[in-house]
């Protein structure tokens, strides 16, 4: 076991290192993150109220834009010189390289998100600073399940001609749940609720994270054998 | 013989196909509150009911080609997708013709009805993927792993969105209506109508499906040969 | 030693492997001929457990490896015309991924020893995107070594070499050939292919139809018969 979570994380510091060198989804991802804030408000009245009522949908729609966004090139990396069949060949159960990818996926996609964060508090000029550890669980929650399920479809979608324009197909659709959930909670989080308010979004969050992380866990091995 | 069975499911649905039109539209008494825009709700309800077992059966047909790696079992998840499909745009087409005169809206954010075009989304998405890939094995595992995520998520999808209505308390909800015995005789008549009319056409576009592999096949040994 | 036994294997329609049996020694170097389409890397990637057989067995060292068991795989090396490096890695980095997911011991050295026999020390920080060609080949060859395997298989390494780095690919086989490693290779490339093997197939159809010891055929007389096949399975 220890061996196994050993291997696992070897993955995902492999896929940080690469994408920290590169650099190139970094800027992508939180460039993209900030125009969809930025073009969203174009959307309102100049200094209209209600934009504050809004504000939560923008968050997510950002974020989840910019982690599809990283997801389409995070087999890209195994598909070039067909590192998965490396990974593959590794005495390492396959469940190990998705565990791995989810990781790296994951820590990657809330770096950026929490880089855009004050950016979003002062487009919106809301203060973020009593409702951030509340937000924290949200983002953490529903990132998680975006990530879980995003890897599965990320690994599908490489192996696919036209795969970059079918991966927002399969992953949108299935983040319905997710979005509800993000900014309804979200939006209750900055209006200062309390969180037995919310309780019930963070427990649908908790529940699609878990199935779908375990169903990906499982299926990921049938996806890539032939 | 297999032939001649279908022939009488075929003759059957036809018959129960006519008995639920005379019972809908003549024999069920017109409702009190919506008038006669009340009678769709029997094929709604139907197809609806239907276009979700119709997913199921994907659903089943692709857990068991994951396990089996039998491709009669990918002929039963595609053939079952398409007529889901097609269902479901019955659903989706005959739910705002009831809720324009009823609801005052053509489309309300009703979570059945949100679900069921989720549902549709993705089961489009699957078929675009099946489209995108041309060597079978790896058309059926990809297309499958789809089919599996993709009903998971119907549950989540739907609570989702019930949650999110109770939000909304100003919706406007239909009035509880008191069904007739005569409606209700009229729902299960077409209800049992249209289930058989599923059954009929999966049995036929499993058929057709084989003896498109078998076309292939024989094109193959022409090439051989030649 | 590896022992495959009626080994079949269906893509929907289409069979790549219609009933192979092959019994390769320990220790033996053994080519696989034939032309593309023929089901040589299908063979090569059941042998190496990426791919499932539809039925038939493959046993080596009395492991039947269809169980796909992680032991079966560290005994495996497996060198491909694909690198299975990361460009955005340097060539020391890509060593430790790999080397680390063997958990091979005493991997520094380990891999100070192998960037020197691969001719490659002097770039090892070197990114590997930056790589030639025939740089990458001998990397890749470090790469599929480093745990050490008792057999190795090779998947059209020749492919898009120079014929400086061929020469060099060449050399690097003999070497492990003299290490007492169960190699197969496949290739399309008879010169190269007929000199370093001890015994020779061809593969055409997802079947086996010729073999003999490699001293017994010279590059003429392999090649006559190597056309001659292709021409009847065609």
């Amino acid at each position: 076991m220890g061996h196994y979570l050993k291997k696992v994380f070897l993955i995902a510091a492999k896929d940080l290192r690469i994408e920290f060198r590169s650099k190139e989804k970094i800027y992508s991802m939180m460039l993209f993150s900030l125009l969809v804030m930025v073009i969203f408000n174009f959307a309102f009245e100049p200094g209209a109220e209600y934009i504050k009522d809004v504000a939560p949908g923008i968050l997510w729609v950002a974020f989840i834009f910019a982690a599809s966004l990283g997801l389409s090139r995070s087999f890209v990396l195994e598909k070039e010189e067909d590192c998965m069949q490396g990974l593959m060949l590794s005495p390492l159960d396959r469940s190990g390289i998705y565990l791995g990818k989810v990781i790296g996926n994951f820590i990657f996609t809330m770096m950026i998100e929490l880089v855009s964060l004050p950016f979003f508090a002062i487009f919106f000029n809301l203060s973020l600073t009593a409702a951030l550890p509340p937000l924290m669980i949200v983002i953490v929650l529903a990132t998680f399940g975006f990530i879980a399920v995003g890897t599965l479809f990320s690994a599908l979608s490489v192996g696919i001609r036209g795969g970059d324009m079918i991966l927002p197909l399969l992953l949108f659709p299935m983040q319905v749940p997710v979005i509800i959930s993000a900014v309804k909670s979200t939006g209750m989080i900055m209006a200062g609720s309390g969180i037995e308010t919310y309780s019930q979004w963070l427990k649908l969050l908790i529940a699609f994270d878990i199935i779908f992380f375990m169903a990906s866990f499982v299926i990921f091995e049938y996806l890539i054998e032939e | 013989m297999k032939e001649k069975l279908k022939d009488a499911l075929a003759l059957a649905t036809a018959v129960l196909v006519v008995s639920a039109l005379y019972m809908v539209f003549i024999y069920a008494p017109t409702e009190a509150n919506m008038g006669n825009i009340q009678r769709i709700f029997y094929f709604h309800v139907s197809f609806a009911w239907t276009g979700f077992v119709a997913f199921f059966g994907t659903f089943a047909g692709s857990i068991m080609y994951l396990i089996r790696k039998k491709r009669c079992w990918d002929i039963l998840a595609v053939s079952s997708a398409e007529i889901g499909i097609a269902f479901c745009l019955v659903v989706l087409t005959t739910g705002p013709i009831w809720a324009r005169p009823v609801w005052g809206a053509w489309w309300t954010w009703d979570p059945r009805l949100v679900t069921f075009l989720i549902l549709t989304f993705m089961f489009v998405a699957y078929m675009i993927v099946r489209g995108a890939i041309e060597e079978e094995t790896k058309r059926g595992r990809f297309s499958a792993v789809i089919g599996i995520i993709a009903f998971l998520n119907v549950p989540l999808t739907y609570v989702a969105n019930v949650m999110w209505r109770t939000i909304h308390p100003d919706v406007i909800r239909p009035d509880k209506v008191d069904l007739d015995p005569r409606m209700i005789h009229a729902l299960f008549m077409s209800m049992s109508a249209i289930t058989l009319l599923y059954v009929i056409l999966l049995l036929w576009r499993m058929d057709l499906e084989g003896m498109r592999d078998r076309v292939a096949e024989l094109k193959k040994k022409i090439m051989e040969e030649a | 030693m590896i022992e495959v036994s009626r080994l079949w294997k269906s893509y929907g329609p289409v069979d790549a492997l219609r009933g192979i049996d092959l019994k390769i020694e320990k220790g033996e170097f053994l080519t696989v001929f034939g032309p593309n389409g023929a089901g040589k890397s299908t063979l090569l990637k059941i042998l190496s457990t990426i791919i499932r057989p539809t039925s038939g067995k493959v046993i080596t060292d009395g492991i039947d490896i269809s169980s796909a068991n992680e032991d079966a795989r560290r005994r495996i090396g497996v060198i491909s015309h694909k690198a299975f490096l990361y460009g955005n890695l340097s060539a020391k980095e890509n060593l430790l991924f790999f080397g680390r997911l063997y958990d091979v011991p005493d991997l520094e050295k380990r891999i100070e020893e192998l960037l020197a026999e691969v001719g490659l020390a002097h770039r090892a920080n070197d990114m590997v995107r930056t790589f030639s060609r025939g740089m990458l080949q001998r990397l890749t060859i470090a790469r599929a070594i480093i745990h050490n395997p008792a057999i190795i298989l090779l998947d059209e390494p020749y492919t898009g070499l120079d014929q400086h780095a061929a020469r060099m690919l060449t050399n690097l086989l003999k070497k492990l050939h003299t290490e007492d490693k169960t190699i197969v290779m496949t290739t399309h490339d008879i010169t190269n292919g007929l000199e370093i093997s001890d015994r020779i197939v061809i593969q055409i159809l997802g079947k086996i139809v010729f073999e003999d010891r490699s001293a017994n055929q010279t590059v003429e007389s392999f090649e006559r018969v190597y056309f001659e096949k292709v021409g009847e399975g065609k």
